[in-house]
């Protein structure tokens, strides 16, 4: 931990000027909150990209523009190649200082935008790919995406007498990431932001490509609400359903390692997506996180 | 800082669009204080200016003013709540709109 200190950042050394301002997101909105503290840390000189989501859709609204720093929007399943472009184009035009930034929602990443970021990380190129996590695809009326968890009620996975909702669980977006050997990897909570902040700053020095996959909460999608966004995401980590690590030279490591977990139903029930869950889903949730923190903690710490 | 309104000129020629796909960024027009009902009023009082609400409004509205405290932009300000429920001191109130005018 002392070593990876060195990255903290306080929040009042952050920088004062505003480079995501004045978006149309919802009141409450967790993935905005990633996008504006991500800006802050990497400063003016940012080349955003942004596929097919609701960040896109909230900020480029002619002739609103809520990005105050370079910013385009990408093909849906092509954030990873875009930003590869825009890295080898600024180098090209000889320009120094810089940083290459993708924020693309869970969809964009884990399903549609699978093999564009593949493609950018085994290619090596010095990017940054933010994969801001709200568990669905809710820029288009809440889908199930491979980032849903189980027991989630979406409009494609109704919940009913049958079927609890999603029947999968998370894809290891995380994990996979790191299998291709990434210069640097984490995960985050906007329930956390400092944490997000020191691992943001490391991330901006790290030559390579680098992954961030932030979990953010949707007080639309979730039905949860708006005030409840910060904590909601809190929650997660605190009952074990996400987990705040780090992967860097081929190593493991998990940030926090709480000794007792919150509680998950404390967590579900302030979300409408999970009302409908009965003791035996929540059940199966508890489950598959035990079995999941049992191997974290075996190899991770 | 944050980029400021400007009023928008409708095109009255063709030319008067951007020419390509391009806009110039930090260009705001509009504005999104009609969106709340309820508006977070600060306590200067009881804020010790740990800017946890700065660090997690979605819509960046919070500021830190000169004496170490928070002031907040509400011409943006949508009313999520979120920075009057993280605040631990309470310094954050969230008042009805209407209340003011009584």
């Amino acid at each position: 931990m002392t070593r990876m200190s060195n990255y903290n950042i306080r929040p009042k050394d952050l920088t004062d000027q505003e480079f995501f301002y004045g978006h149309k997101a919802c009141a409450g909105c967790g993935a905005t909150i990633a996008v504006r503290l991500a800006l802050k840390v990497l400063g003016e000189r940012t080349f955003s990209v942004l596929p097919a989501n609701c960040m896109s859709a909230v900020s480029f609204i002619y002739p609103q523009m809520a990005f105050a720093t370079n910013a385009m929007i990408a093909p849906f399943p092509a954030t990873g190649a875009m930003l590869s472009g825009v890295a080898a184009g600024a180098k090209a035009l000889g320009l120094k200082d810089f940083q290459t930034v993708g924020f693309a929602g869970d969809g964009g990443t884990a399903d549609i935008g699978f093999q564009a970021l593949s493609g950018a990380i085994d290619r090596g190129d010095d990017i940054l790919y933010i994969c801001y996590d709200n568990e669905a695809y809710m820029n288009t009326g809440i889908q199930k995406s491979g980032l849903t968890p189980y027991g989630t009620k979406t409009t494609t996975s109704p919940a009913g007498e049958n079927l609890p909702g999603s029947v999968k669980h998370k894809k290891n977006m995380f994990e996979i990431v790191a299998a291709h050997g990434i210069a640097y990897a984490a995960t985050a909570s906007i329930g956390y932001p400092n944490d997000f902040l020191r691992k943001l700053n490391k991330a901006k020095s790290v030559r390579g490509p680098v992954y961030l996959h932030i979990l953010a909460s949707c007080p639309t999608g979730w039905g949860s609400k708006t005030e409840l966004s910060v904590e909601l995401a809190k929650d997660a980590v605190d009952s074990g359903l996400w987990y705040l690590a780090e992967y860097e030279n081929d190593e493991f490591k998990l940030n926090v390692n709480p000794k007792e977990f919150a509680s998950v139903e404390n967590y579900l029930s302030k979300q409408g997506r999970f009302k409908h869950l009965k003791e035996e889903d929540i059940n199966v949730i508890i489950e598959h996180r035990d079995k999941k923190w049992e191997k974290m903690r075996k190899t991770w710490l | 800082m944050r980029p400021k309104v400007r009023a928008y000129k409708r095109p009255d020629k063709i030319s008067d669009y951007p020419s390509t796909p391009a806009f110039e960024s930090g260009h705001l027009v509009s504005k999104n204080a009609g969106w709340r009902t309820f508006k977070p009023v600060v306590d200067p009082e009881k804020c010790v200016g740990c800017l946890r609400c700065y660090l997690v409004c979605p819509d960046g509205v919070i500021s830190r003013t000169e004496d170490n405290k928070v002031e907040i932009d509400y011409d943006f300000c949508k009313g999520c709540g979120i920075c009057a429920h993280e605040c631990k001191l309470d310094a954050i109130t969230m008042k009805k709109e209407a209340d003011e005018d009584e």
